[in-house]
């Protein structure tokens, strides 16, 4: 997995590309924890992402949780499966989706 | 019949994800389906990892067998850690409110709805857990 990020005064994206699986995202929970400071739209990239599995789940409900607090996360690109995966738990409830 | 005897750890899950992709690799299988089936051998490769030999290394082995004609896919997780039936677990409540979801139990839930037959068994000190999957499905 790679993370590219890109901020922009308060918003930042980050394009997650390849697996989110339960070596990577730790990763990204490391990662991304750092990064957040002062900003107010947070969103994720998931063009490139291939997989994810609960442990990537894990992490955008810690990321949804804190970015409640203090701005917005939105979730752009979502491939067919990864959105069947976000609707079968129920995460489609709550996540900003951008169709 | 394809077998893996492998550490149960989590950084060993690149290698079994490799010996699983291996051995369907003549199935041509859709994208879609490699990616539950991922989804399923991670949870319980990972499940086995975490917590069946806490604090302790063992070890997990893991059967395939691919039947080419109905492309049925038939895998078997087998430990010797602690009993544990993760299909007794409760499903998790889906429908609640961010501030109240909790992570536990989503691995096992997913995996259930993405096979066509999971079925556990302890026997002679071992955990088998086994799973069915058509790659029509």
């Amino acid at each position: 997995m790679e993370i590219r990020k890109n901020l922009a005064g308060e918003s930042l994206t980050v394009e997650i590309i390849g697996r989110l699986d339960a070596t990577t995202a730790p990763q990204l929970e490391k990662d991304l924890s750092g990064a957040l400071g002062g900003v107010k739209n947070l969103t994720l990239d998931f063009k490139a992402l291939e997989y994810i599995a609960s442990a990537g789940l894990r992490v955008l409900l810690v990321f949804q949780k804190r970015m409640k607090k203090q701005g917005k996360m939105t979730i752009k690109n979502v491939s067919e499966e990864v959105k069947e995966v976000l609707e079968m738990t129920g995460f489609i409830n709550f996540l900003h989706i951008e169709e | 019949m394809a077998e893996l005897v492998i550490d149960a750890l989590v950084e060993n899950l690149d290698k079994v994800q490799d010996f699983v992709h291996n051995s369907i690799a003549d199935l041509n299988c859709p994208k879609k389906f490699i990616f539950q089936l991922d989804l399923v051998v991670e949870e319980i490769f990972v499940n086995i990892a975490e917590y069946a030999y806490t604090p302790n290394v063992g070890s997990a082995k893991i059967l395939l067998d691919v039947d080419v004609d109905s492309k049925n896919i038939s895998m078997t997780f087998i430990d010797s850690g602690f009993e544990y039936n993760p299909l007794e677990r409760n499903d998790p409540d889906i429908n609640l409110a961010l501030e109240e979801r909790q992570i536990g139990g989503l691995g096992i839930f997913l995996t259930k709805n993405f096979v066509d037959d999971i079925s556990y068994r302890y026997v002679d000190g071992q955990n088998i857990l086994q799973i069915k999957k058509s790659v029509t499905n």
